[in-house]
């Protein structure tokens, strides 16, 4: 049962050949006996997941046939979870039990969809490798020895080892398409405020995005469709229509113009990626469409620029946890300001501290312009370079990340070689755009991401192009050895 | 843009965050090299470009002044680190 995606165990459900408990007995027992090699959960709920299963089942016999109705997936340790630990991969909150439901938690669950549990994640989902969380670092499935990537590395791991058929994740510099590339899954960063924030923990506000982790475009599909719309309880949510993902999966790609960004072929990407990359395109040039090479001049900024404005952010959100209300408290502190320092010099990890300081320190008098405004302002030339592009290309391809994944522990001790792993996926993030990485040719055995970026709200055609590749293709079929 | 131990110290303190004493310099290192990556910033051009807050162009919604919320006394009280007949207990740090 856990070889097939949404579509097929929905199908099944509801022709009665199981049952979603059965099935969410059968995806806990994996769980319970391949979990320990991944650490790719933070918390198990089976007594919750049964009981939502029980009542999808009883749902389905009254005649409810929502697609996701009674299907097993997990959250990110990210989204509130009303009655579970919502940890975010932190000790500040550790002890944290959700008094709500966010509303990417709530609309999947009235779809009908099971809860297994919680996905492992860096901690406040900074992190490229899934090794910054408090709970230890996850491992890649198709190779233990390896990162699985970050931050939701939890979802894509657990997601790829068919633990779960189906995972959240947020995006805030690539955060759900690096990990889906280098796990072997399909991964959709939605554009920004498609999918509302509401009870999502924040990180940097102006680029955090929720989206779905699963097997295929045409699940990603199945699940956008339950978290996407407006949410008046986020105020930056997007008041747009949310068209329907499937009705368009199988459109024609004939004179669809793809637009290749020489910046991302060029130094710094590992040649076997390259050409596992380009030979996915190669069957785009067979489906009928039309592949040009474009430029996005102002690709090189965009790193430094997110390393501005994301830690700017970090560094505001993150002083809500004070030791005060809620979260992580030190033991006697001795005045208030060492009730603040301690509880949060205690709860947060190296690279939360690494990030709040260079936020911090970007927003201190005396520096606000010179590192603050002025990367608002690279930021709107990054997003321009965008703007042009989609005047010439209806979708842009290129590699998710440079290398296939690296060795866990290979750069911990230098976060700048950490960052520039979001090289080709943090722009996207910068400029507000959708982006989906889907699985190409592995190289040596380990996954490879295409990344498709899109203009704004051109979900739709996101899914539509990869479903059309995954017609052609069966690399998203394929599973870790050990996992089977 | 270097930093060194005592930079570190001062913004520390300014985000009301305890380090380490024996990893000071170690974040000093860490800080000073994101800062490097930074300065690829300053050769840009930028003296004609508006700063861009937000990815897309909307307005601040408003909505009617109207409570929405329902009580979670219970639940709120449950997450604090600690309580007293429904009270919300902080350290007496006032001298």
């Amino acid at each position: 049962m856990h070889t097939k995606t949404i579509a097929e165990l929905g199908a099944g459900l509801r022709a009665g050949e199981f049952s979603s408990v059965e099935l969410t007995h059968h995806f806990l027992q994996r769980i319970e006996r391949l979990e320990e090699n991944l650490n790719s959960l933070v918390t198990v709920t089976p007594e919750s997941a049964l009981m939502a299963a029980e009542a999808a089942d009883q749902q389905m016999k009254s005649g409810h046939a929502d697609p996701l109705m009674g299907i097993p997936i997990l959250q990110k340790d990210i989204f509130c979870t009303r009655g579970v630990k919502t940890s975010c991969g932190s000790r500040m909150l550790d002890n944290f039990i959700s008094p709500y439901d966010a509303t990417v938690t709530e609309r999947l669950m009235q779809a009908g969809a099971v809860s297994l549990g919680k996905a492992n994640m860096d901690e406040f989902a900074m992190g490229s490798s899934n090794e910054t969380s408090y709970y230890g670092p996850v491992k890649n499935p198709w190779d233990t020895a390896r990162v699985p990537g970050g931050s939701s590395g939890g979802s894509a791991a657990a997601v790829a080892a068919r633990l779960a058929v189906a995972a959240t994740g947020t995006d805030t510099g690539g955060s759900i398409r690096q990990p889906a590339a280098l796990c072997g899954i399909t991964g959709l960063k939605p554009t920004y405020g498609r999918v509302s924030r509401f009870g999502m923990i924040a990180f940097a506000s102006s680029l955090d995005q929720a989206g779905p982790m699963t097997h295929s475009a045409e699940d990603a599909a199945l699940m956008l469709q339950a978290m996407a719309g407006f949410d008046p309880k986020d105020s930056t949510s997007a008041d747009e229509p949310v068209p329907d993902y499937s009705a368009s999966l199988g459109d024609s790609l004939q004179g669809l113009r793809i637009g290749l960004p020489k910046e991302y072929f060029g130094e710094g990407l590992d040649p076997a990626v390259s050409a596992s990359v380009e030979s996915a395109i190669e069957v785009y040039r067979q489906l009928g469409a039309e592949v040009m090479e474009i430029s996005l001049p102002n690709t090189g900024l965009a790193v430094p620029t997110y390393y501005v404005v994301a830690p700017a952010e970090c560094s505001s959100n993150l002083s809500r946890f004070d030791g005060v209300r809620f979260g992580y408290r030190c033991e006697n502190p001795h005045d208030l300001e060492d009730l603040y320092k301690r509880s949060r010099g205690e709860g947060f990890g190296p690279e939360v501290k690494r990030r709040i300081m260079i936020g911090t320190y970007a927003l201190s008098a005396g520096y606000y312009d010179a590192y603050y405004l002025k990367a608002q302002k690279t930021r709107h030339l990054i997003s321009d370079d965008f703007r042009k592009a989609f005047e010439k290309v209806d979708v842009i391809m290129g590699p998710t990340t440079p290398t296939t994944a690296f060795g866990l522990g290979e750069k911990m001790d230098d976060p700048v070689t950490m960052y520039l792993n979001d090289i080709y996926t943090i722009a996207t993030n910068l400029a507000g755009l959708p982006g989906i990485s889907l699985p190409v040719a592995p190289v040596n055995g380990l996954p490879v991401g295409l990344q498709i970026i899109g203009n704004y709200f051109a979900e739709a055609k996101l899914l539509n192009v990869a479903h059309r590749f995954q017609r052609e293709s069966e690399w998203h079929r394929q599973m870790p050895v050990g996992f089977e | 843009m270097s930093l060194d131990h005592s930079d570190v110290e001062k913004i520390a303190h300014l985000a009301r965050m305890a380090l380490d004493e024996s990893q000071i310099d170690a974040y000093a290192k860490d800080l000073s090299n994101i800062l490097g990556l930074v300065e690829a910033l300053e050769v840009a051009d930028t003296d004609h470009v508006e700063p861009m807050a937000h990815p897309l162009h909307m307005a601040q919604r408003l909505r009617q002044d109207q409570v929405t919320e329902t009580d979670h006394r219970e639940e709120n009280q449950s997450i604090a680190p600690s309580v007293e007949t429904g009270l919300y207990l902080v350290p007496q740090v006032i001298e």
